[in-house]
């Protein structure tokens, strides 16, 4: 029982933390241009 | 910098992007102009989103675009113009994040106690699970109650009003069974059914979110503005809403007009196709009256501006736009129409287990209980997923291929339509003039054309750059181009002077031509004429095939419609105003037809509204795409035929959908009935019938091919 106790926590708080995870990369507008993501990669930047 | 703060934003369109070779040469590049600090390319929307001094005039960035070899479309002023509809999709996507935490988790608790945990653990576990439902139902349930308490206040019902009612009563007996320390809670049967019924609902509005950002895209220039005049030389670039009676605009050939006027310098042919149907262009000079919307074909004019903005004559198509459509508001989607039988059969259902088993005297907790079950197994868990699931794949297949679908249920009502109301200008034809004939001239001729033409942007040099573009001859090696507006261009071919330009003897009819001219003597005349699309006739008779009749509507004399009518075997109906084009439609909506209206002008408008169904292509006006249902790219018009095709196996394999759903209520139903189902078997059937109906849903992909 004790176990459990302990255990539920932190269930729930990984879970928690994937939800907000979640929340922050869609306020950063991580899933707004998949498509491009994806073709950045062959981008060179100039600068550096 | 010091002027960081003082940035504004920009958004463009721009359909071209097409690679990681794009994306980096528009970043790099445009940043090098000065006026331009940051700019981002969105590729997923072929969006370019700039940072830029408040006084960099829109033209001008189109102009640095095009510079790089873009084309591009301003769309707005930035983020802030971000619309409620995408807000909407992103609060369902919070909702759908939010409600599979708290399924995943409650799943986690609800396996123990279905796995025998018993007394004080399984107490524990049905109080954790309620401490997550609740929240999660309160916050993630708020879009079908808000959306059922509407309905209901007017007296209706659909598909939210029994998902609310099973959602909130079957909260309300787990509740009850935790606090008396029951063995059976439906937490995760509620959120579940939440969850599922949540990606459905995202699914549809993310379908209408890319299309619209795919329509967004399109909308072009006409009404984005005009180069106004101030004194003497000095121009100013004016947005079409600042636009003001009394002011005097430039239009260069190839432009849009911003507003309604007179000309007061210049004469140019003005190409009204987009607002009459028209083909032939019109030739006007001073004094003349011009309207907004129409294309300045062959010299830069000055126009006086007599009516901007909602004055215009375009705003009386938009106010028979505006009553044309309040005729298809009436049409009730597919979910909702079963809805109307199921929620009454839902609910008696469950009372009837209620009452029954308290006929047999199982107690009233007992037969709270049951009924509770027979909710939940019979809420439209699978009927929610079964139309957006089938439609956003269809759309999706759809998009591939080039044709945009503004939101579902204008799939399920261009798989109905059983006539088709065909526009002439733009529709069946190709709404450009295309250059004849190119073939019959000699290959130095062709050269000569060739190399004289690529460096104008009046639109006949484009049909002719377009025309001679799979040409095997090279541009011939000409120097000292020069192009004079309103007559054409001149250029130094060895010790020749070679002219593209405005034939000097007017020709019969008002028909578009230029003539090749090498030192003052004729060498060729090229007519130009508009085309009908290259598989016109084959879409048609596919039309006919799949049991829908086409007639013709034009706004053109019945000279220019008769030679397409042959050459389509339609019957045509020529001269048609607005008003005509709506009448017809309401005479066949009248006798019960189905009424696919395909168009792409002004005029279109208020019958692309009016329409049962309606498509326009790609090149139509902006008023054409706003009212239509679809939207098909390119020179082809196959892609009419194909939508049809997938809207009707969309719905045939929505039918399925439902006749699954309904199967599986039907073996479900007797067992809840029977108080043999556990949570656990109901979370079992819930999520097997959603796969199903997802699974099937995905078979469309297939579909076209």
């Amino acid at each position: 029982m004790n176990g459990i106790l302990i255990l539920i926590p932190i269930a729930l708080g990984l879970g928690l933390l994937g939800l907000a995870g979640f929340f922050w990369s869609l306020r950063q507008g991580q899933f707004d241009d998949l498509d491009g993501a994806a073709l950045r990669i062959f981008v060179e930047d100039e600068e550096d | 910098m010091s002027g960081a703060a003082a940035l504004v934003d920009r958004d463009f369109a721009v359909p071209d992007i097409r690679c990681a070779g794009c994306i980096a040469k528009l970043e790099q590049g445009l940043v090098r102009d000065r006026r331009i600090a940051t700019a981002r390319v969105n590729f997923t929307e072929k969006r370019v989103h700039l940072s830029c001094v408040p006084d960099a005039e829109v033209p001008d960035l189109i102009g640095a675009f095009s510079l790089l070899g873009f084309e591009a479309h301003f769309l707005g002023k930035g983020p802030e113009e971000a619309d409620a509809e995408a807000a909407n999709s992103r609060a369902l996507l919070r909702a759908v994040a939010v409600s599979g935490f708290a399924m995943m988790n409650i799943m986690l608790l609800s396996v123990s106690v279905w796995s025998g945990a018993t007394g004080v653990t399984r107490d524990l576990f049905h109080w954790l699970s309620a401490m997550i439902a609740l929240p999660t139902i309160a916050y993630a349930g708020r879009p079908f109650f808000r959306s059922a308490w509407r309905a209901l206040r007017h007296r209706q019902t659909n598909m939210d009003v029994p998902i609310s009612i099973g959602v909130l009563l079957v909260s309300a007996i787990s509740l009850y069974e935790t606090l008396t320390h029951g063995a059976h809670a439906y937490f995760d049967g509620a959120v579940m059914l939440l969850f599922f019924l949540l990606c459905g609902r995202w699914l549809d509005s993310v379908m209408r979110d890319r299309a619209r950002g795919g329509v967004a895209a399109l909308l072009r220039n006409m009404g984005t503005g005009a180069l106004v005049l101030r004194g003497e030389g000095s121009g100013r670039w004016v947005d079409a809403t600042a636009l003001e009676p009394g002011m005097v605009m430039l239009v260069a050939a190839g432009e849009r007009l911003a507003a309604d006027g007179v000309i007061c310098a210049g004469s140019s042919s003005i190409d009204l196709s987009l607002l009459t149907g028209e083909s032939a262009p019109q030739t006007v000079r001073l004094d003349d009256i011009v309207h907004a919307g129409t294309l300045n074909l062959d010299a830069p004019v000055r126009v006086r501006i007599t009516a901007a903005g909602a004055d215009t004559a375009i705003a009386d198509i938009a106010r028979l736009m505006g009553e044309a459509a309040q005729g298809k508001s009436r049409y009730v989607r597919i979910a909702d129409r079963a809805a109307r039988l199921y929620a009454p059969a839902v609910h008696c259902l469950a009372l009837a287990a209620f009452v029954g088993w308290m006929i047999a005297g199982a107690g009233w907790h007992q037969s709270l209980l049951i009924s509770a079950a027979v909710l939940i197994i019979t809420c439209p868990c699978a009927l929610g997923l079964a139309v957006p699931a089938a439609q956003i794949v269809a759309a999706g297949e759809l998009m591939r291929r080039g044709v945009l679908i503004k939101d579902g249920s204008a799939l399920e009502r261009l798989a109905e339509v059983d006539l088709a109301l065909v526009d002439k200008t733009g529709t069946l034809t190709l709404g450009r003039p295309e250059a004849l004939g190119l073939d019959r001239l000699d290959a130095e001729a062709r050269s000569l054309v060739h190399a004289l033409a690529q460096v104008s942007r009046h639109p006949l040099s484009e049909a002719l750059v377009r025309g001679l573009k799979d040409d095997m001859s090279a541009p011939a090696g000409v120097h000292s181009l020069r192009e004079t507006p309103g007559f054409g261009v001149e250029a130094r071919w060895g010790a020749h002077v070679v002219t593209l330009g405005r034939p000097r003897h007017a020709i019969e009819g008002d028909a578009l031509a230029t003539e090749l001219a090498v030192d003052g003597r004729m060498l060729a005349t090229i007519r130009f004429a508009d085309q009908l699309r290259p598989d016109a006739r084959a879409a048609i008779d596919a039309l006919r095939s799949e049991g829908i009749g086409a007639t013709m509507l034009s706004g053109d004399r019945a000279e220019a419609v008769a030679p397409v009518a042959r050459a389509l075997a339609m019957t045509a109906q020529t001269g048609m105003s607005p008003q005509d084009k709506l009448a017809a439609i309401a005479r066949q909506s009248g006798i019960g037809r189905k009424v696919l209206m395909i168009g792409d002008g002004l005029n279109d408008g208020p019958a692309l509204a009016a329409g049962h169904a309606s498509m326009a292509p790609g090149s139509a006006s902006d008023v054409g795409k706003n009212a239509a249902d679809c939207i098909f790219l390119g020179d082809r018009m196959m892609p009419v035929v194909e939508t049809i095709r997938m809207a009707r196996s969309t719905q045939a394999i929505v039918r399925q959908n439902f006749v699954l759903a309904i199967g599986y209520n039907a073996i479900a139903v007797p067992l809840a009935f029977l108080g043999i189902v556990t949570p656990l078997i109901a979370a079992i059937a819930m999520s097997g019938s959603s796969l199903i109906v997802v699974g099937n849903a995905l078979r469309l992909k297939r579909a076209l091919r």
